[in-house]
């Protein structure tokens, strides 16, 4: 069974920069419309989270 | 079943590589369809909108008062304990120069490659590539005003910025190490006081591993933001964290108020192994093509983005877009700004491990010599002479 990982996004923070999208390792996240978009590529390495001048970020369940 | 469209060059986004590498491209006889997935060129911004001057003649950019929103007299150099080191005009030399309105320039720049012959599609992300039978890459696969749509291009000019996606898509490693970038974020402030004649750079620990900068927009209104390492971030929004604290501990930002708050990151290496693959060229921050040091990145994409623009046109000609033949503009770029980007990221890599005693010692030392022209090689020469310790390992590079 997968381990189901969902990043939650506080737009409420969220600046649209695309940092987190050109700083995933995996190319897993892409912003479309001022949404950010996770795919199943996602490895949850955390980086996203980490480097988001904001702290916009964070893991879901 | 999605629209599609046909050209010889499609440009992947709408900044100033992207134009420039349209014009260039457009101008040499190319059909060539440029995208911008936002729906304002040039906004919202995410920059600090510092450029140096020269560079602007050599690839033909006319300075125009439209879009230059301050003319800088020098730079000031701020060190951990307070020390300034001030530059000024006659001293300043080619490092420091205009504070732009990115929203403008990057328009006229735009407007630039639609009289080339470029078309502008708005609002249209990129959100793969497209590749035939034999895997060979035959263009890309859009968003366009909510519709799915296909673009057919001999030749795909990636100049999708610090994201760097579509050069993935096409099989292209962008990917950057945590220590080979810098997570910013920047205030408009307004109602503050500072020097309005200069950029101010504040160095050492208030942004590990980058830079806190100050750069005038008028004489009350700054950008004001931080790069930090992101290999040295620690918790969360460092960044964050780091300029409330200078903005709150510096008592010439006590009245300050925020007009606009910008978010972003920039790549810190001397470009990629490769910024080209078959029927593909990545240009500016999408090649991680940036100042290491100053993280400087629009004099280079529009640098790359002509070079890539010519290079596409030549190709064109000779009717073959393979890795080889884009060679060319591979050999461009580098001929042209790979030793400097070079230097400026080996002194990156040694600066960001100095500690705020050794930084106060540097620019007390540079305060005390006699430099003529200040940029960053002139300053590495003079750490040479009398630091030798902190650029061992690339003397040879200074």
């Amino acid at each position: 069974m997968y381990e189901v990982f969902v990043m939650k996004v506080n737009y409420g923070k969220c600046l649209h920069c695309g940092g987190c999208v050109g700083s995933c390792p995996m190319n897993a996240i892409y912003l479309e419309d001022y949404i950010l978009e996770f795919s199943d590529k996602c490895n949850k390495c955390g980086r996203c989270i980490k480097v988001c001048p904001v702290g916009a970020l964070s893991e879901g369940n | 079943m999605s629209s599609t469209y046909d050209c010889d060059v499609v440009v992947v986004g709408a900044g100033p590589g992207g134009s420039m590498a349209a014009k260039f491209a457009a101008e040499g006889g190319s059909k060539t369809i440029m995208i911008e997935k936002k729906a304002e060129i040039g906004a919202p911004l995410r920059c600090a909108e510092g450029v140096s001057k020269k560079w602007l003649a050599e690839l033909g950019i006319k300075s125009d008062p439209s879009w230059i929103r301050a003319d800088m007299a020098g730079a000031i150099i701020r060190s951990p304990s307070g020390i300034t080191l001030q530059l000024d005009e006659s001293k300043a030399g080619t490092e420091v120069g205009y504070v732009l309105e990115r929203h403008i320039f990057d328009k006229r720049l735009a407007e630039e490659a639609v009289s080339a012959g470029s078309k502008i599609m708005m609002r249209t992300g990129c959100n793969g590539v497209i590749r035939d039978k034999d895997g060979k890459l035959i263009g890309i696969k859009a968003k366009s005003m909510g519709e799915d749509i296909e673009i057919y291009a001999k030749c795909v000019i990636a100049a999708d910025g610090y994201e760097s996606q579509v050069g993935r898509w096409a099989g292209i490693d962008t990917t950057l190490k945590m220590s080979d970038f810098d997570t910013c974020l920047q205030y408009r402030m307004t109602n503050i006081k500072f020097e309005s004649n200069f950029c101010e750079f504040i160095i050492g620990s208030a942004a590990p591993g980058g830079y806190i900068w100050i750069f005038p927009k008028s004489n009350n209104t700054a950008n004001v933001g931080i790069g930090i390492m992101a290999s040295k971030c620690k918790m969360r929004a460092d960044p964050k964290y780091h300029l409330d604290k200078f903005i709150a501990n510096d008592p010439r930002f006590k009245n300050g108020q925020i007009l606009e708050i910008v978010g972003g990151m920039v790549s810190t290496i001397p470009g990629l192994d490769s910024a080209i693959g078959d029927n593909i060229m990545l240009v500016g921050d999408a090649a991680r093509i940036i100042d290491p040091i100053t993280g400087g990145g629009i004099a280079h994409a529009c640098r790359s983005g002509k070079y890539a623009g010519i290079v596409a046109a030549d190709c064109l000609k000779k009717g073959d877009f393979s890795k080889k033949s884009l060679q060319a503009y591979e050999k461009m770029w580098r001929d042209r700004m790979e030793d400097k980007l070079y230097r400026n990221w080996m002194a990156k890599e040694r600066f960001a491990t100095l500690d705020d005693t050794t930084l106060d010692e540097l620019i007390t030392l540079i305060k005390n010599s006699d430099i003529k022209e200040v940029n960053v090689l002139n300053l590495l020469k003079t750490i040479k002479d009398k630091f030798p310790r902190v650029v061992e390992g690339f003397e040879n590079l200074i």
